[in-house]
């Protein structure tokens, strides 16, 4: 077993003896599920109203329920992902045990990248729970799967950003609490450059504070766009993050 | 094993070491001795790679802090300030991770945790969770973790707080098992705890090395007075001067009870005779006498408070009298 691998493994035992995970997963299901509900009852009384207008419907279960979700989905993770981050650093630094970690034969880039593939292991059992829920539509109705499959990718690679804000926000302070909120606070702030961009306009500063919001990106996924410059941007600032994580592991030792 | 050459440590606004230096041979065992706040932690922080050294070098089973810092965790045993546990694992998967960071496996990880467990006296807790345990156990977890890859340096920062007694000379009797086969640096501000395991003792205080050397020869080295505790029943106003103005007598304190005086006499030189005498002619009413040694505590009072500017007195008067009555 690698340290890598050990760390990953202490850290999903971790995980699974406080109940954290239990409280936060369930809550994240029960959620996601009464949302889907809410759509699929209300793409049903649609579908009512047409029938009853054109005696025929055909709804699109791909916008009204998979779109919706989707779009909920950046909110509710935006809330849940912080807590299940936010022990990650902050805990070993108050119960003194960042000093036996750091002390330990192994590199700071691997307790970096331990902490943050188990979280995200988490993170993926969790998104891969909801996954009945597009088969049992499945069951019932004709939807086209590329745009759900995308969207999911979007998921991951959201969720996966995400994460990687939490694990420098835990890196940056001892307490759990202010880890927490640090790292709700500077996604809220990712997501409303978005909106700070399009008040801009079509101006190059626009646009590139549009670029550094999420939700563009995101958006492309969940419509069924898949674009390299997407995933670019995921796959970059999920580095970013966690390359300042490392830095801020390593100068807490200077302190 | 361990060279610790001219470092310093300094924090944004204070120094907490200053130039300190010393060195720990093969086999030896070497006790850091300094009252809270000397500087002991952020020595033992710099050795251990968890922090560099602002000046200095320190060259710990071969390798710079500094420039190796992996080759230096490999070889060393850390034991910090608080014993660095995870309250939600038990003992043994607590010991497992520990020895995978290390790169320990299969029969090897399953060996070593086994001697570590039955070395310290776990195996009754080894399927409990942590959180559970008392602070002594934690200690001793603690010191099983260190112990657990079978380091040729050990460093172990204060590694007998929250024992009860008995469980302290088990640990000091193990690191006296230690010594021979492993370097060990140990912190503490327990004297006992240095004379009893240690073969040198480094005195620091306010962040300077203020004496080195074996417990015996330090004690003997700061000798420089010898005392006398003389009680008296009816002390006139001028004992004082009258009592320092006897041969050998430098200097005469008055502390605590009326009619208790401590004398502060030259080295070497009873004046115990002396005092008796005056004491008798006088009229004083001479109820006891008795010669105080310097023990390795006072020693330690004295190097580490007179560092700070306080009064000899103060280490007079916590000075506790030898059994030899006169």
């Amino acid at each position: 077993m690698t340290p890598v691998q050990a760390i990953i493994a202490k850290e999903l035992r971790s995980y699974f003896v406080s109940p954290v995970v239990y409280v936060v997963g369930s809550m994240f299901l029960l959620i996601v599920g009464l949302l889907a509900y809410l759509y699929v009852v209300f793409a049903g009384a649609q579908a009512i109203q047409l029938m009853q207008m054109r005696g025929s419907a055909q709804i699109n279960l791909n916008d009204l329920v998979f779109r919706n979700l989707f779009s909920s989905m950046r909110f509710i993770l935006l809330i849940i992902l912080p807590i299940l981050t936010m022990r990650l650093f902050a805990e070993e630094r108050k119960l003194r045990t960042f000093e036996f970690l750091l002390t330990s034969p192994i590199g700071i880039n691997e307790i970096v990248a331990g902490k943050f593939m188990s979280v995200l292991l988490v993170f993926l059992g969790l998104l891969g729970l909801t996954g009945f829920l597009p088969l049992v539509l499945a069951l019932f109705s004709d939807f086209n799967w590329y745009p759900v499959l995308t969207g999911y990718l979007g998921l991951i690679l959201l969720g996966a950003l995400f994460l990687s804000v939490g694990v420098l926000a835990s890196a940056l302070t001892e307490n759990q609490i202010v880890a927490a909120f640090v790292s709700f606070g500077l996604l809220l702030v990712l997501w409303l450059l978005a909106d700070v961009g399009s008040l801009l306009g079509d101006t190059a500063i626009g646009q590139a504070i549009s670029y550094l919001s999420f939700i563009e990106h995101y958006d492309h996924l969940v419509r069924g766009m898949v674009d390299t410059k997407d995933l670019t941007y995921f796959v970059s600032g999920l580095a970013l993050m966690l390359f300042l994580s490392h830095r801020v592991v390593d100068s807490t030792r200077w302190k | 094993m361990i060279e610790v050459q001219q470092i310093t440590k300094r924090y944004a606004h204070h120094t907490a070491i200053d130039r300190v230096s010393f060195s720990v041979a093969k086999g030896e065992v070497l006790a850091f001795l300094g009252p809270n706040g000397a500087g002991k932690t952020t020595t033992m922080r710099i050795l251990s790679c968890f922090m560099p050294a602002t000046e200095g070098k320190a060259v710990v089973a071969g390798f710079d802090c500094a420039d190796q810092p992996l080759e230096v965790k490999r070889r060393i045993g850390y034991l910090p300030e608080t014993p660095p546990v995870y309250l939600e694992l038990t003992v043994t998967e607590y010991l497992q991770f520990v020895g995978r960071l290390r790169g320990l496996s299969g029969k090897m990880l399953t060996s070593s945790m086994q001697r570590e467990i039955e070395r310290l006296g776990l195996g009754t807790i080894q399927h409990r969770l942590i959180g559970n345990l008392s602070r002594g156990y934690r200690q001793r977890v603690g010191l099983a973790q260190a112990l657990l890859h079978d380091p040729q340096v050990l460093i172990l920062d204060e590694p007998t707080v929250g024992l009860d007694p008995k469980q302290i000379i088990e640990i000091r009797e193990l690191i006296k098992n230690l010594a021979g086969s492993h370097s060990v640096i140990l912190s503490t501000h327990i004297l006992p705890e240095a004379t009893a395991v240690c073969q040198r003792v480094v005195i620091i205080s306010g962040g300077r090395i203020v004496a080195e050397d074996t417990p015996e020869q330090l004690a003997a080295r700061l000798r420089q007075s010898e005392k006398i505790s003389l009680t008296l029943k009816s002390p006139a106003p001028d004992t004082d001067r009258l009592l320092k103005s006897v041969q050998g007598v430098q200097n005469v304190f008055t502390s605590g009870a009326p009619g208790t005086f401590l004398l502060e006499c030259e080295l070497g030189r009873d004046a115990r005779e002396e005092v008796a005498r005056l004491a008798v002619t006088s009229g004083w009413g001479l109820l006891e006498l008795k010669a105080i040694s310097m023990t390795l505590e006072d020693v330690f009072l004295h190097l580490t408070r007179t560092e700070e500017g306080l009064a000899q007195g103060a280490v007079a008067a916590t000075a506790e009298p030898a059994d030899q009555p006169a």
